[in-house]
This record gives structure tokens, sequence and C-alpha cells, in this order.
């Protein structure tokens, strides 16, 4: 689990006010427990995508933030997206690592060479301080009961993908989770096994809340904050609901153009910025 | 896991529980009392113990997903919810009277009684439809009628939600159904076809009317197959004075490909409020079942058991709305007419399944008492029906796609509405007069039908001529 430091920066105070001011406090029966969380993975340095979310989480009243990692790699503001999160977790968010996040620290051979380029180049322009934060972030983080983590729960530092409803299984076997939360693969999807272990799948349809039914266990599996590939270029991520124990899976237009013309700026990979307008 | 057992008198979430009023298979139901709720409750509770069938806890966990979800006169309400961690419920408004599976012992009812009960059942599941719900267990016994005449569906244990996760997808090998009236694609795994919807009327309607189930009484998996190619005994095989256009509705819903039934239950609906306007085809008229080769080549050939990609029910039902164009047959409407000819055939074209009700209104006077027959003798209501195909004859559309229908009123508006209204139209086309004397007096009729409908309209203008500029915008 990862260690809070009780310190507010002014961006990150900025967050916990205005959050605070949209809660419904006669809704809760304990004034300390949190029900609205924002779930957000991918971001993938997409500065203007992730600044979107977070304003749309807010305006949804979200009380606590998850960021299920891969902050880093691909997009133009690394040292500003790694920064927010490193804020927001000091104000009670929970982050967990992604593969391109410890990438930076460990060079991994499985990367494809657009990955890569970026990777190297990232890893040029963090601190000290933020390479360190992105290197102790957890593989995964159980929160009551619900796990967050970046790829998939049966071998979270192994980043498989979730590709089918077999892949689910074996994740959500490997875990007692009730909801597990992860994204890497920037498809959203739904999956539940039910108690004879028999597999749905779904792919969720944005702004319907669905019940995550008790009898049944789940996979949540999040679309990208910064570089959706469902073919939906707007930034996804999702609102869950600890008492109805709804999900939301939510999509923002941002301004793509905009993260597309830093990522062309910086000299990366032409592709990474192509890829944000056709969200492929 | 130990759960309290339901019982006469116990409290929960605020319900009160009153008598066992049913035990069924999958759930029983009780009368429940609630201090804050004065409509008559039922409370629903899944069979869930050991040994009982591992549907009836899937079952249960789609209706508290759906049920909650849905809103309207047909479909009783949801009041409250509870899951397996405590107790499992749903809460819902109790339907005064009994199913339609009352009537079962007096089969064969009168074909017009027919008619009647299923228009209600298709405007009810038109209703469901668009709330991105297909019932998947239309039968008899989820059928109910409130006082007022609406039928309500009831039972959604078996349903699809087009946007919500479907539980029962990969759940049992068997399609779960009720098997004389599961639709043949079913049986190939489909769920997302609100057609299959349709089917299952078109047993009901066939059953009510015959006194026979189309496809017999067989529960195995090999029995319901057979309905992947063979057709049933036509009607009118069975019963000679079969009128023909039941039989072409019935004959349709029966289709064992889902796109030879009509596209939308509103259509559907809209065939059994206009019996005389349904399009016969060869289906009205048969009166044997298709010969052994057709049945061999559907059998073998593939046909609908051909994979088809993932259909969404919103799609499919905007692109089989009911288009009305309302239309002057008065001298000097012919260049408005035009450009109403020139918009409905853009709808239409680009909405393959659509079909298009041209209405004209048979101004009645407030005082006089109005004739029949004009000056010359001719009947004013039917020259006025063949001013209308005349008019829609450039479209040239199929005859299954069009209908003709003379309103009298006295408020052409007002019956416009009224008739929009009752056949559930999507979209109403109407024309809007230049400026005249009689629309600053009476008002004019498009801006009220624009204000009032519950559709979408769209209100055509004629091309503005450069000389009429000037006049127009004076006028507003």
């Amino acid at each position: 689990m990862t260690e809070r430091i009780h310190h507010c920066g002014p961006q990150a105070r900025r967050y916990l006010i205005s959050l605070k001011a949209n809660t419904r406090t006669g809704a809760r029966m304990h004034a300390e427990e949190i029900v609205r969380l924002a779930v957000f993975a991918d971001i993938h340095a997409n500065r203007q995508a992730f600044t979107a979310c977070l304003d749309s989480a807010r305006a949804r009243g979200a009380e606590r933030i998850i960021c299920l990692g891969d902050i880093v790699g691909y997009g133009a503001d690394p040292e500003w997206a790694v920064e927010t999160v490193m804020d927001l977790v000091k104000n009670g968010a929970i982050a967990v690592i992604g593969n391109h996040d410890a990438a930076i620290g460990a060079a991994s051979e499985t990367m494809n060479a657009e990955a890569q380029a970026a990777i190297e180049w990232t890893r040029g322009r963090l601190s000290a301080p933020q390479r360190r934060f992105l290197a102790e972030l957890p593989l995964k983080h159980p929160d009551g009961d619900r796990l967050y983590v970046h790829s998939e729960a049966s071998h979270p530092a192994r980043w498989h993908y979730v590709r089918s409803t077999s892949d689910a299984a074996r994740s959500i076997e490997a875990t007692a989770a009730h909801v597990t939360f992860c994204g890497h693969i920037h498809k959203p999807a739904l999956y539940s096994m039910s108690s004879a272990a028999k597999m749905t799948n779904f792919i969720p349809t944005s702004e319907t809340p669905v019940q995550l039914l008790n009898g049944r266990r789940w996979l949540a599996v999040l679309g990208s904050v910064g570089q959706p590939r469902d073919g939906n270029p707007a930034a996804a991520y999702a609102m869950f609901d600890t008492t109805t124990r709804e999900i939301t899976f939510c999509r923002v237009p941002y301004d793509v153009v905009a993260a597309a013309d830093r990522i062309r700026a910086n000299g990366l990979p032409h592709w990474l910025a192509d890829r944000l307008l056709i969200g492929r | 896991m130990v759960k309290p057992a339901i019982v006469e008198g116990t409290q929960l979430d605020g319900f009160t529980v009153g008598e066992c009023v049913h035990r069924g298979g999958m759930a029983t139901l009780w009368t429940v009392t609630h201090p804050g709720i004065t409509v008559p409750l039922l409370m629903k509770v899944p069979r869930v113990s050991e040994g009982e069938d591992p549907a009836a806890i899937v079952s249960f966990e789609m209706e508290q997903m759906i049920l909650p979800r849905l809103a309207g006169p047909h479909v009783p309400g949801c009041f409250g919810t509870g899951d397996f961690a405590r107790q499992a419920y749903v809460v819902i408004e109790r339907i005064a009277g009994q199913t339609l599976y009352s009537r079962i012992n007096e089969l064969p009812i009168p074909y017009e009684e027919a008619r009647l009960i299923a228009g209600r059942v298709a405007t009810a599941l038109a209703d469901l439809h668009r709330q991105n719900v297909i019932h998947h267990d239309v039968k008899p016994s989820s059928i109910m009628f409130r006082p007022s005449g609406e039928c309500v569906l009831i039972d959604f244990g078996l349903s699809h939600h087009n946007l919500l996760p479907d539980l029962l997808q990969e759940e049992f090998r068997l399609p779960y159904g009720t098997a004389p009236y599961t639709a043949p694609e079913r049986l190939l795994g489909v769920r997302d076809d609100p057609r299959s919807d349709l089917f299952s009327l078109g047993v009901l309607l066939y059953f009510f009317t015959t006194g026979v189930r189309p496809f017999g009484e067989s529960e195995t998996l090999g029995g319901m197959r057979r309905r992947l190619w063979r057709d049933p005994y036509p009607p009118r095989q069975l019963k000679p004075d079969y009128p023909p256009w039941l039989q072409e509705i019935v004959l349709r819903c029966l289709e064992i490909d889902p796109v030879w039934r009509h596209p939308t239950a509103s259509q559907l609906a809209f065939d059994l409020a206009h019996p005389d306007q349904v399009k016969l085809t060869a289906r009205s008229e048969r009166l044997k079942r298709d010969p052994l080769g057709t049945v061999w080549r559907r059998r073998f050939n593939g046909g609908i058991t051909q994979p088809k990609p993932k259909s969404d029910v919103a799609v499919q039902l905007a692109s089989g709305p009911i288009v009305a164009v309302a239309l002057d047959t008065e001298d000097g409407s012919g260049p408005l007419n035009e450009c109403l000819r020139m918009t409905a055939a853009h709808l239409l074209a680009t909405l393959p399944s659509s079909r298009l009700a041209c209405i004209n209104v048979l101004k009645l006077g407030r005082i006089t008492i109005d004739r029949t027959l004009d000056e010359q003798g001719n009947n004013k209501h039917i020259d006025r029906l063949v001013a209308l195909r005349h008019w829609a004859s450039p479209l040239e559309l199929d005859e299954s796609r069009l209908t003709v229908h003379v309103l009298e009123a006295v408020d052409p508006a007002a019956a416009i509405l009224e008739f929009t209204g009752i056949n559930h139209v999507d979209h109403i086309v109407i024309g809007a007069r230049r400026n005249s004397m009689l629309r600053t007096l009476l008002g004019s009729v498009s801006a009220k039908v624009a204000a009032e409908a519950a559709c979408t309209v769209t209100v055509v203008r004629p091309p503005r001529l450069a000389t009429a500029m000037a006049q127009e915008t004076a006028g507003g």
C-alpha cells in the first residue's frame, strides 16, 4: 500500500475543496465514508484529456480518485501528469503502477518501437522524485471489496491484456474482490462471473449506470483517458458509487488537436499524435 | 448462506409481508404493504435454495436490473429491490385481474376480439422496445390488462436490455423461454432482435384465433428447432372463414427470418388497427404449408442459420419509423404537395423499413349537416382517398409500406394530432400554407401540429421566390 503524506500542494487543494463542495452529506450513513469514486486508467501524459476528465469527475461529485496506472508514455506532458497524480495521492487518491510507469525505471523489451521511443524521451523529462514516485507505486491496491490493478489480477507484473471472457475469468478467479478495476487494453469492457462460474461480457454504454449486482463478481476494464483505442477519440473514465454499486462509464470530449500538436512539437513519433485523432 | 425466510408478517425494508398469492417454479409472490405507498404491491421472491434451478437466480438478477429502469403504463411500477446479500426480492405494482392465460379454455376467440387484444399487446411491446428492452417471454401468462384497457407486460426474467450486460447470454445451453412461443433465431442464440417478440405475439394470435399452437407444444430442442425450416399450417387451412388480412398479419409475424416480419412492434400495431389497409400478399391466400423442396432448402442451405453481426435495438427501431404526411387536396396546393412529396421521398430513401401514412382531413362544418356526396354526386371521402394514392404513386413505394386515411373532423389540427397519437407515428410531415386570409383568421394547422405533437414534426414550405420575400418577411 502507498504511504500517504498529509500535505497539500496548491493545485491539489483546489481539487480537494471543489470535490468536497459537491458531496451529498445527507445521503451518507457515516461522515467519512467515501461514496463516489472516479477511476482513471492510462492517462499517458495527455494533459488535455486528463484535465477534461478531472473536471468532469469533479462536476459529478467525485470524492476519491483512483488512478490505474500508465500515467506516462505516448503523451507530451509527463512532468505535469506525474506531478498532478502525486498531488492527488497526497490528498487521498490511490494510484497503482502501469507497464509504462515501470519502464521508466527498468527498460522493458516487450514494447514496440514507438512506445519505446516515448519512454526514452519521457525518462529524460522526469525529475528524480517523479521517477521515484512512479517506481514506488504498488502493482495492486485492495480497497475494501474492491481491487485496483493496471493489467489484470492473476499476474499483475506480466501485463497480460484482458481480451476475452477467459482472460477475464482468470483475473476474477485470482482475487476475492467483488469488483476489480483495471485498464491497460484501452477499450472499455465489463465482465461478470456468476456464483456458478458462468461468464458474461459486455461493451459498456456511456452514461448508462450499471448496478454491479452482489450475487456475482465483476471485472471492470476501463477505457483510456489519454489514448482511447475503441474508435471513439473522446477521453474515457468511470464513476463508481459504493452505496448503490453502480458503475457509469463516461466519455469526455477534449482538445485532441492540441494534445496531438504537443506530441509532434516534441519530436515524438507522429503516429502517436495521429492515433489520438481517430481513437485507434 | 442462511436467509431469513419470508412469512406472513415479515418486515423488510419498510414493507410488511401479507399473504402468499402464488408459488411458481422460479419465485413466490406475496402481497405487501408500505406506509408511504398507496398502490397495491406484490413482492416477488426468487427460489434459490439448494437444488433449485440456477435459472431462477439469473432471471431474478435480470429483473432486478431491468424493472427499476422501466416506466409507463405497459409495465408494473417497481418500488424496491433487495439482493442476495440479505434477502432477494423485487416489489412491484400489483395489477388487478387475471393474465391472458385465463382465457385459454375459451379458444378460439372471435377474430375481432383477438385483433384488439393483439393490437394492445403490440402497442405495449413497442413501448418496451423503445425503452431498449426485448421481453423474450411473450405468452398469455405474461400479459395483463389495466381497467383502462392498456396491456401490461409482466415477468422480465428472460429479458434483454440493450444498454446493460446480458446475464443470460452464455448461461444455458438451451434457450430459456416458453417453447411454443420461442422465436427461431432464439434457438441460434440471438437475443438482441426485438422482432423475436413479434414472433411470439404471432404465435399467441394464431393460437387464440385457431385454438391450435402453430408449432405444437414440443419442449425438446430438436422439436423446437423444426421451426427453423418448417412453416406452420396456414390458419385458413384450419378455418376456411379466416380473414385474409388476419392470416397476412399472423403469417408475417411467424416468418422464420426476422427480416420478413414487421420491422417494428409499432408497425404491427398499425396493421392491427387498420385491417382494411393491410397489404395482402400471397401469404393471405395460402392454404397449404410450403412444399417440401422449399423446406429442405431452408434446412440445408443455411439461410437464417448464417451468423449475423450484433444488432442495436435502438438503431433498428429508428430505421423503421411510421411517417405520416398530412396533405391538402384542395386546388392550389399543388406546389406545396410537390415539396411534401420530395421531403417524404428523402426521408423514406434513408429509412428502408419505414412506412408512410398519407392523411387528409375532410373538414366538416360546425353547424351544417354535411352530405357525403358533392354537387356532382361523387363520394367526397373516396375522391380524397384516390387523390392521396395519386399523390403517393411517384414515390413508388411497396404497397405494404403505404396507407391512406381520410379523417373527418371539424378541427383539422386536432384530427391530425389524434390520428398520429393513437397510431404512434414517429414523424409528421406537414405543409405550411402561405399567408392567407384564412390562415390569419383560423390560425395555422401546421403551427398547432408542430407545437402539440408528441413526435418530430417537419414543416415544409415551397421554395421562396424572390418576389414573395418581402411579403413573407412582413408576415413573419
